[in-house]
């Protein structure tokens, strides 16, 4: 199982994110975001940080970095596609996630632990966890709250692609919104920080079920031959 | 071809929340300012393209909020064009 982690210029979760997947017996490959190679990867994770300095809206540039283009064929081909924090950002700029992520309510960057309530297991991040199961999750962001078209949302709502809803809202995202998927579960996007809670000595070990889930539905061979 | 200077103004959608608007407003009456209503804080981003007449810079610039400078998710665009310079 091979993981790609793409890198743009300002990214700088990306580390994390390789060591806890390494840990997890996965192989992990940065990919710099000027490539247009996922290096034969069986699932592609969009790190946090603050893509092209997030100028102009977070995610808006990053959207026409050579390696989008691919992965937008990864994901609508039935790949795998994980972004966290900033990555989520990129994913709904790049049009894979319907909706956007304005500035918090309270306008305050938060950085703390939250818990946040998994909504679905139909998605490749959580195939792994239980409906109503809470995790202790770290945020990071000060863009984080979700919004969308009342619309979009109903259909969110209806097709069962709301994946995680904070315990309590922290940031006023629409519905408590942590974490959305496509229609087909492959692509999800997330606020918390499932890496950075991936081992007891950084406070919680509750993002490995989700890390877990991925590496085992992120199955090998499932995507044809955009790689 | 001539060059139109060109003001896109970026702001938050009519009913998307917006918290900087907002603190502002509250700001006001303490500092003296009373009366001021309904502050919405956005993007002004000025830029000039070069096109064939003015229609042809509108849809360009168009195709470029669309695309790139607006998130229509959340957010609508005002454009001005200016007179183009002498070809």
């Amino acid at each position: 199982m091979k993981i790609g982690i793409v890198v743009f210029p300002g990214s700088n979760c990306e580390h994390d994110v390789a060591e806890a997947v390494t840990g997890l017996g996965a192989t992990a490959e940065l990919l710099w975001h000027g490539t247009r190679s996922l290096a034969a990867a069986d699932a592609v994770v969009l790190p946090g940080g603050f893509a092209h300095g997030d100028y102009l809206r977070p995610g808006a540039i990053a959207r026409f970095s050579p390696v989008m283009e691919t992965v937008g064929e990864f994901a609508r081909s039935g790949g795998a596609v994980v972004g966290i924090c900033n990555g989520f950002q990129v994913l709904t700029e790049a049009g894979l996630l319907p909706g956007a992520l304005q500035k918090n309510r309270g306008l305050k960057f938060l950085c703390r632990t939250v818990a946040v309530r998994v909504e679905s297991v139909a998605s490749v991040l959580t195939s792994g966890a239980q409906i109503g199961q809470v995790l202790d999750l770290p945020i990071n962001h000060f863009e984080g709250n979700y919004t969308c078209a009342s619309g979009t949302l109903e259909e969110l709502q209806d097709r069962g692609q709301i994946v995680l809803r904070y315990v309590e809202n922290p940031n006023g995202a629409t519905d408590g919104i942590a974490g959305i998927c496509s229609p087909e579960g492959n692509v999800v996007g997330l606020m918390p920080h499932p890496e950075r809670a991936s081992d007891e000595l950084l406070g919680s070990a509750d993002g490995l079920v989700l890390l877990r889930s991925l590496l085992a539905t992120a199955v090998p061979a499932a995507t044809g031959g955009v790689r | 071809m001539p060059a139109f200077p060109v003001l896109v103004e970026v702001t938050l959608r009519a009913g998307v929340a917006d918290p900087q608007g907002a603190t502002i407003e509250r700001a006001l009456p303490a500092l003296g300012f009373d009366g001021v209503e309904g502050v919405r804080v956005g993007k002004a981003i000025r830029f000039t393209v070069e096109a064939s007449d003015r229609e042809a810079a509108r849809a360009a610039v168009d195709d470029l909020c669309h695309r790139f400078l607006a998130n229509p998710v959340i957010e609508d665009t005002n454009v001005t064009i200016g007179n183009g310079d002498a070809p």
